[in-house]
């Protein structure tokens, strides 16, 4: 099966995928884009958090042949170019929310996709938004940190765009 | 494998019809654990997330038709004035990214007894609509379940969508795991409080081989409500309605706890639910 896609912006074609496959299995071993991590197929984790037509996914849990047409953004995708993080990366590296860095992808598009959404959470609503990425090693406190500062900054700045 | 994508249900219908064994697909939070795993080979999948009008709601005589494909965010984010306890039950589903694929008709053909959908949709009498290219049928909620995982689905059967009554009064869902997200469910509960009737209805979830109604329950609390004073429930009357719901229980001793915390928990889960319910319809 030939499958079409769109991922971070660009058009893209994998030949002779099994439909069965799923869309992390795609990313990583089709479209050579290892950031999305494999850490338990089967949605526990989020470490294979995935945009999907701009919504968050486990994309262990979307079959290839789902994906077909639709439009996929992943960690590789965030930041704004080769040599720039994105304000949620920044606050990441910042914060020493990343200690193995294993669950470190999903996270941050969860994180990207809150940030984007509410500039001033509260601590509920950040554990709420993130409770399906488990990380093993930080305690998820600089995980939090991350998160608010993210959330501050970027609040900052659209007062300042919008002033 | 073979994978099958029609656009219109039409299609669906067809595609499941000629390929036997065929296996439906909606938002592939239980699908796709099974392929991944390789419990499952089937001969196709259905994808049916390409028919665009599954995935969103409509009003007909009073119900709200939920499609096949609309995820448990959409439910939280656009029924929850008219269906509370559905979209209560839906905000405990695993996490925000099972959440935003995740279905509520996935939930009925997965047909866990601890999905968290069918104690709302039992408790608010919802309607399934089966389809096939013979075609369709309604199957009423409580005669939809058969057993563990089993439901009364025809092989060439898909689920179009899902009817259930708009509020008509309170209603409240509580569901007990071991934290706040990502949970299977030791045993749920749900009631929908019918003002306008004076009826009350429940359903129960994980603690028998199917989701089922408390029958004797709503029964006895409809009779002893007090419905015109809106007094607070009477203290007997709560603790009545707690241990039938437990007595239409019949769990089991599992990983996730033995059957007498179940049947405890129960009891504590529908006395609590009563309240809250019924604080409502008196405030309101
Ligand atoms: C990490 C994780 C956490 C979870 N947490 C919960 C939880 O808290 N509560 C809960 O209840 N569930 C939970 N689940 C299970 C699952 O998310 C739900 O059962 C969900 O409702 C399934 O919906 P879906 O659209 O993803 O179904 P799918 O996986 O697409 O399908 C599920 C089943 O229904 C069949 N099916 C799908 N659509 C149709 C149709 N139209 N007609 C006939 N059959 C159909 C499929 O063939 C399959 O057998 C969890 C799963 C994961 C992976
Ligand atoms: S790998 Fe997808 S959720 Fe863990
Ligand atoms: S940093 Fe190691 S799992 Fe989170």
């Amino acid at each position: 099966m030939r499958l079409n896609l769109t991922v971070n912006g660009e058009p893209q074609q994998a030949d002779d995928i099994w439909p069965g496959e799923s869309l992390l299995y795609v990313l990583r071993e089709r479209l050579g884009l290892p950031g999305a991590k494999n850490a338990c197929e089967q949605g526990e984790c989020g470490s294979c958090t995935v945009y999907l037509d701009g919504v968050p996914a486990c994309s262990c849990l979307v079959a290839a042949g789902q994906a077909e047409g639709h439009d996929v953004v992943t960690v590789e995708g965030l930041a704004p170019g080769e040599d720039d993080l994105h304000p949620v990366q920044e606050a990441f590296v910042e914060a020493g929310a990343v200690q193995c860095g294993f669950c470190t992808p999903g996270l941050l598009v969860a994180a990207h996709n809150l940030v984007e959404h509410n500039q001033n959470p509260s601590d509920a609503e950040i554990r709420e938004e993130l409770a399906g990425n488990l990380c093993r090693c930080t305690g998820y406190e600089k995980i939090l940190d991350a998160v608010r500062l993210a959330a501050s900054r970027t609040r900052n700045r659209k007062q300042e765009a919008g002033t | 494998m073979e994978f099958l994508r029609p656009a219109t249900w039409r299609e669906a219908l067809e595609a499941q019809a000629n390929h036997p064994g065929a296996v439906p697909i909606a938002g592939g939070t239980d699908v796709m654990v099974e392929l991944n795993f390789g419990r499952n080979r089937p001969p196709a999948l259905v994808d049916l997330t390409a028919v665009d009008e599954l995935a969103e709601w409509s009003t007909v005589d009073g119900e709200i038709r939920i499609g096949a494909t609309m995820s448990y965010t959409k439910i939280i984010a656009e029924l929850a004035e008219e269906l509370p306890g559905l979209a209560m039950a839906a905000r405990t589903v695993g996490s925000p990214q099972i959440r935003n694929r995740g279905t509520a008709v996935g939930n009925l053909g997965a047909a866990s007894p601890a999905g968290d959908s069918h104690p709302p949709l039992l408790a608010t009498g919802a309607t399934v609509e089966a389809d096939s290219v013979r075609g369709s049928r309604d199957i009423r909620i409580e005669e939809f379940y058969l057993g563990v995982k089993r439901k009364a689905l025809e092989p060439d059967e898909l689920i179009r969508a899902i009817r259930v009554p708009a509020k008509r009064g309170p209603q409240q869902f509580s569901k007990i795991g071991t934290r706040n997200a990502m949970v299977i469910a030791v045993c749920s509960f749900g009631i929908a409080l019918n003002t306008l009737d004076r009826t009350v209805g429940t359903g129960i979830g994980s603690a028998a081989p199917t989701p089922r109604h408390a029958g004797d329950a709503e029964e006895f609390l409809a009779g002893n409500l007090p419905w015109d004073d809106r007094d607070p429930v009477p203290d007997g009357v709560a603790r009545r309605f707690g241990e039938l719901v437990a007595d239409a229980a019949v769990p089991i001793d599992d990983v996730r706890g033995p059957a007498r915390y179940r049947t405890h928990a129960l009891s504590v889960m529908a006395r609590r639910t009563l309240g809250w319910a019924w604080e409502e319809y008196r405030c309101a």
